[in-house]
C-alpha cells in the first residue's frame, strides 16, 4: 500500500512542479472549444441540434482527462531513459503495485486537469446539471484510470519517444476523434456506428455528458460496466507487459 | 523455497546473456560466500554490468541459472529482490524531485519504518556530505553529488547483498575513502555480502576477500589477491590485471596473423 502511495505521490509532485506544462495542457481544449464550439455552434443549431457548447463540453473534458493521462503513463518511457525505473524496478514491490501507483498518480493528475477545464467550459457557456457531479466524478475518474493505464501499458514495451508519433496518431487521436465526443453518435454509417460502439471512451463520454445533462445513448450502468471491465483488461496487460520488461 | 546451500550468498551456474548475435557474458559460474566482499572486474564491455543485471532481476539469461541467497533468480524475482540492494552504474535518480524525497522514495519502496528511514536519511546524507542539500532539486547537482546521492540511496536500507557496479566512478579521494569505509564497516556490523566492481586497483587491495577477472564474457581468473598475483608473476594486483585482460590483444593480434596468412595464401593461389 506504502509502495502505491509514494508512486502516486511522486507523480503528483512531479505534475504540480512544472507549472508551464499544466498552463500549456489547457491550450488544446481551449482552442477546441473555440474553434470547434463556437464554429460549429451555429450549424449545430440550424441543424435542431440545440446548444453546442452544452453537447461539446463532456467531450473537450474527456479529451484533457484521456490525453494527460495517456502522456503521465508514457512517462515511463522518459524513466527507463533517465534510469529511474532501474530504481522502481528492482525494488521488492510487485508489478502489479508499480502499475496501480502509475496509474493512479496519472489518473489524478488529469483528473486535476479534467477540472480546469470543466472550470472552462463554464466560463464558455456551459451549464451543467449541478446535481449529475458526483455521477460526473465517477465517469472521469474511471476514463482517467483506462486512461492511464493505457498510457503505462503502452509505454512498457517502448524504449524512446520515437515511436510517440505512432502512438498518438494511431491511437490516441483516433480513441478521440471516434468517441462521440464532437460528434452525436445516433445515426452514424455503419462502420462508423460499429467503431463508436467498440470505443470504450464512447461510453465515457457519453456517461459524462448523461451526468451533466440527463440525456445519453447509452445506459450509464452499461456505460460504468464497460469501463470497469476494459480498464481491468487493460491494467492485466499492462501488468503482463511489465513483468516481461527487460532493462 | 527451499533454501539450499546456505553458505552460498551468490551462486552463478553456467550463465549466458545474448543480445541478438552478440554474447555479452558466455557460460560464467561463480560463487560468493555470505559475509564475502567480492571483487568483479575486467576492462570496459567486459560483461560486468550485464552480469550484475542478471543477478539483480533487471535481465533474464539467455542460458544457466542464478542463486541468490539460495534462491533462484529467474524463478523467484520478487523474493529475490527484498535480499539485495544495488548502486548502478548509471544515473537512476529523478531529476525532478530534491535529495530527501529519493531517499525517502527508495525508503518507502523497501518497507522501512519512517523513524528508522529519518534517521538513516540524515546519517548517509550526512556521511555523502549532501545533507545541506537536502531539499534542492537533483537536477541542480553537479555529477559527482549525484553518484553521491546513488551510494547514500543504495546504502539505505541493510541488505543481505550489496551491488555495487563501479560506485566510485568520478569520486574524490576523500568521498571514496568516507564511502569504502562505511561499506566496510556494513561488512563486518551487519555480514552484508559486497560484490562490487570498479577500474581502482587500490580500493580492490583494500577491501576484497576475492576477486574474479572477466574479459570478453569470460572469467579468466578466481581467487584472492594473493593468489592472482602468485599466479600471474607480477608485483601487484594492477600489473595481474594488466597482464591477464592484456592477453586479450595478443589474441587479436594472433588472429590477425591468421587472417594476413589467409589472404597471402589466396595470393599464393
Amino acid at each position: 500500500m506504502n509502495a502505491i502511495f509514494i508512486l502516486w505521490l511522486r507523480q503528483l509532485k512531479r505534475f504540480i512542479r512544472k507549472k508551464a506544462s499544466i498552463v500549456g495542457a489547457l491550450g488544446q481544449p481551449i482552442i477546441f472549444l473555440l474553434a470547434i464550439g463556437f464554429g460549429f455552434g451555429p450549424v449545430y443549431a440550424k441543424a435542431g441540434g440545440g446548444n453546442y457548447i452544452q453537447f461539446l463540453a463532456p467531450g473537450i473534458i474527456v479529451m484533457t482527462v484521456l490525453f494527460t493521462s495517456i502522456f503521465t503513463g508514457l512517462e515511463i518511457i522518459w524513466d527507463k531513459q533517465f534510469g529511474f525505473l532501474k530504481e522502481t524496478f528492482v525494488a521488492p514491490v510487485s508489478r502489479l503495485q508499480i502499475l496501480l501507483g502509475k496509474t493512479l498518480g496519472g489518473a489524478t493528475v488529469a483528473i486535476i486537469q479534467g477540472i480546469l477545464v470543466f472550470l472552462i467550459t463554464l466560463i464558455a457557456g456551459f451549464r451543467p446539471n449541478l446535481a449529475g457531479l458526483p455521477l460526473a466524478f465517477i465517469f472521469l475518474f474511471l476514463v482517467a484510470i483506462l486512461s492511464s493505464a493505457l498510457g503505462a501499458a503502452i509505454a512498457a514495451r517502448l524504449d524512446d519517444m520515437q515511436g510517440f508519433p505512432l502512438i498518438f496518431n494511431f491511437v490516441v487521436q483516433p480513441l478521440f476523434f471516434l468517441s462521440g465526443a464532437i460528434f452525436p453518435i445516433k445515426d452514424l454509417p455503419p462502420a462508423l456506428d460499429f467503431i463508436t460502439k467498440i470505443n470504450p471512451f464512447s461510453y465515457g463520454v457519453d456517461g459524462l455528458r448523461y451526468a451533466f445533462s440527463g440525456e445519453g445513448v447509452f445506459s450509464p450502468i452499461l456505460s460504468i460496466g464497460v469501463l470497469c471491465v476494459v480498464s481491468l483488461f487493460v491494467l492485466a496487460v499492462g501488468v503482463y507487459q511489465f513483468s516481461k520488461v527487460q532493462l | 523455497m527451499q533454501i539450499k546451500n546456505c553458505k552460498k550468498m551468490i551462486e552463478i551456474k553456467n550463465i549466458t546473456k545474448k543480445f541478438g548475435k552478440f554474447t555479452a557474458v558466455d557460460d560464467i559460474s561463480l560463487k560468493v560466500g555470505r559475509g564475502e566482499v567480492f571483487a568483479f572486474l575486467g576492462p570496459n564491455g567486459a560483461g560486468k554490468t550485464t552480469t550484475i543485471k542478471m543477478l539483480t532481476t533487471l535481465l533474464i539469461p539467455t542460458s544457466g541459472e542464478v542463486f541468490l541467497d539460495g534462491r533462484n533468480v529467474t524463478e523467484n524475482p520478487h523474493e529475490t529482490r527484498k535480499s539485495f540492494g544495488i548502486v548502478f552504474q548509471d544515473p537512476s535518480l529523478d531529476n525532478e524531485l530534491t535529495a530527501y524525497e529519493n531517499m525517502q522514495f527508495h525508503a518507502i519502496l523497501y518497507g522501512l519504518k519512517k523513524d528508522v528511514y529519518k534517521k538513516r536519511i540524515i546519517d548517509l546524507l550526512s556521511l555523502v556530505e549532501l545533507y545541506d542539500r537536502k531539499d534542492s532539486y537533483v537536477k541542480n547537482f553537479s555529477g559527482g553529488m549525484k553518484r553521491r546521492l546513488e551510494i547514500a540511496r543504495g546504502l539505505l536500507h541493510h541488505p543481505k547483498v550489496l551491488f555495487l557496479d563501479e560506485p566510485t566512478i568520478g569520486l574524490d579521494p576523500q568521498t571514496r575513502n568516507h564511502i569504502w569505509t562505511y561499506i566496510n564497516n556494513l561488512n563486518k556490523q551487519e555480514n552484508v555480502t559486497i560484490f562490487f566492481t570498479t577500474h581502482h586497483m587500490e580500493e580492490v587491495e583494500r577491501i576484497a576477500q576475492r576477486v574474479a577477472i572477466i574479459d570478453d564474457g569470460k572469467i579468466i581468473i578466481t581467487g584472492t589477491i594473493k593468489e592472482i598475483i602468485q599466479k600471474t608473476k607480477e608485483k601487484n594486483l594492477e600489473d595481474a590485471f594488466i597482464s591477464l585482460t592484456g592477453s586479450k590483444i595478443r589474441d587479436e593480434a594472433g588472429n590477425a596473423g591468421l587472417n594476413q596468412m589467409r589472404i597471402t595464401n589466396k595470393l599464393i593461389r
